[in-house]
């Protein structure tokens, strides 16, 4: 830019009409680092990253019967029970004489005890998910037989039961397990009366 | 000996080119970003294996703070203009054209009804405090959250709802915003994780 200025005043003197030639260049340092700049505050202010997020579908309040028709198959149904302090309770079938086992969260806790009683279908799942590498299987066919697996009817059935003094990461935890495991079928439930005398009972 | 003369060598560099590739990278990230949004609160999200990203538009997201407080934000400014329209008639809270046009540019907030007047009359600076969001009441007796969500659904029905909760979060309060969906059969929602690799896949 100091270069175009500095034309002004001298020549004028001499009276001849030769305008004189002007540096073409010019400096583009100042815009680079405009340029820069902005490409600083753009890089700062964006979110690059977008967050993950877990869908869930809640069973509607309309379609409570249907839930209970899933629970009345004790020998497949799981109570997960969410107590206080990151401590997890599980127990089989029944809530009456029910043997309430404390696991955690961590690989060996929850999510060995829903592997195994989920073994058939976390181990089709498995072996989908290998063929899909191998055999290069298209997306769409990959669902389709993802959701056949999944619609086995002796897959076991999860309750997730939180008490007042879990958190939600507890809650999130819980749920990822269930992703984890290929459990297609679980709900988040109340603690219905049963449940909430063995959970006194038990001082979860 | 002669001297060996070194031929001084002009010290101007052609920017052009920088200025260039400058401009072009500028260019790129105005165009592919995203602002990350304001938001009250600083929540720290659990960690999940999800793999699914959240779409862009037509969110609603839901807030809750560790203390159990209850923020609501959806997306798009003309969107929020006719929510709070529809909202100021239904609890009967009179609203000035300037303080609907200032709602409309806020994102998320969290304040009930009858403290929205105040809470829009605030600078824009202090109006993030966490003494200035008290919390949109999401209890049975008085479900405002319950109405927020009616409201943005008849305004934007493709609205999809996302829960931001932070880990510590009591679950009670889960249990509340949960219930509240439920009544409105809205049994589709997201929860927002951050990413954790899955084990051994």
């Amino acid at each position: 830019m100091a270069e175009i200025s500095h034309d002004s005043g001298s020549h004028k003197k001499s009276g001849k009409k030769r305008s004189k030639k002007l540096p073409t260049r010019i400096d583009f340092t100042p815009m680079v680092d405009l340029g820069f700049l902005l490409i600083t505050f753009f890089m700062l202010a964006t979110s690059l990253i977008k967050p993950q997020t877990m869908e869930i579908t809640m069973p509607s309040d309309k379609k409570v019967e249907d839930v209970d028709k899933t629970i009345a198959k004790a020998s497949q149904a799981v109570t997960v029970i969410l107590g206080k302090n990151d401590k997890v309770f599980y127990y089989f079938g029944k809530t009456e004489g029910a043997n309430v086992i404390e696991t955690t969260y961590a690989a060996e806790g929850l999510r060995k005890i829903l592997l195994e009683k989920n073994y058939n279908v976390a181990k089709q799942v498995e072996d989908l998910r290998v063929e899909k590498i191998k055999l290069r299987m298209d997306e769409d066919l990959f669902q389709r037989k993802m959701a056949e697996i999944k619609a086995n009817k002796n897959a076991p059935v999860v309750r997730i039961m939180a008490t007042d003094e879990a958190n939600y990461k507890n809650l999130v935890d819980a749920l990822d397990e269930m992703n984890i495991c290929s459990i297609s079928r679980y709900a988040i439930v109340d603690i219905d009366e049963p449940d909430r005398l063995l959970i006194k009972e038990k001082g979860i | 000996m002669p001297k060996v003369k070194i031929r001084r060598k002009s010290t101007w560099i052609d920017m052009t080119a920088m200025c260039d590739v400058a401009f072009l990278l500028l260019t790129f990230f105005m165009l592919t970003s995203n602002f990350t949004k304001k938001e009250p609160v600083l929540v720290a999200t659990p960690s999940s294996v999800s793999e699914i990203k959240i779409p862009e538009t037509n969110i609603m997201t839901v807030l809750v703070d560790p203390s159990g407080k209850v923020y609501f934000g959806i997306d798009g400014q003309d969107k929020r203009q006719q929510l709070i329209e529809k909202m100021a008639e239904i609890y009967k809270v009179s609203l000035s054209p300037d303080e609907i046009k200032r709602f409309s540019l806020i994102d998320i907030f969290g304040n009930p009804m009858y403290a929205m007047k105040a809470f829009l009359n605030l600078s824009p600076e202090i109006r993030d405090l966490p003494q200035n969001n008290l919390g949109i009441p999401a209890d049975s007796t008085n479900n405002q959250f319950k109405e927020w969500v009616r409201a943005a659904r008849d305004v934007n029905p493709e609205l999809r709802i996302a829960i931001k909760a932070d880990q510590k979060t009591p679950y009670p309060v889960i249990k509340k915003v949960m219930k509240s969906l439920q009544e409105l059969d809205e049994n589709r929602y997201n929860l927002i994780t951050k990413l954790e690799t899955a084990p051994g896949k």
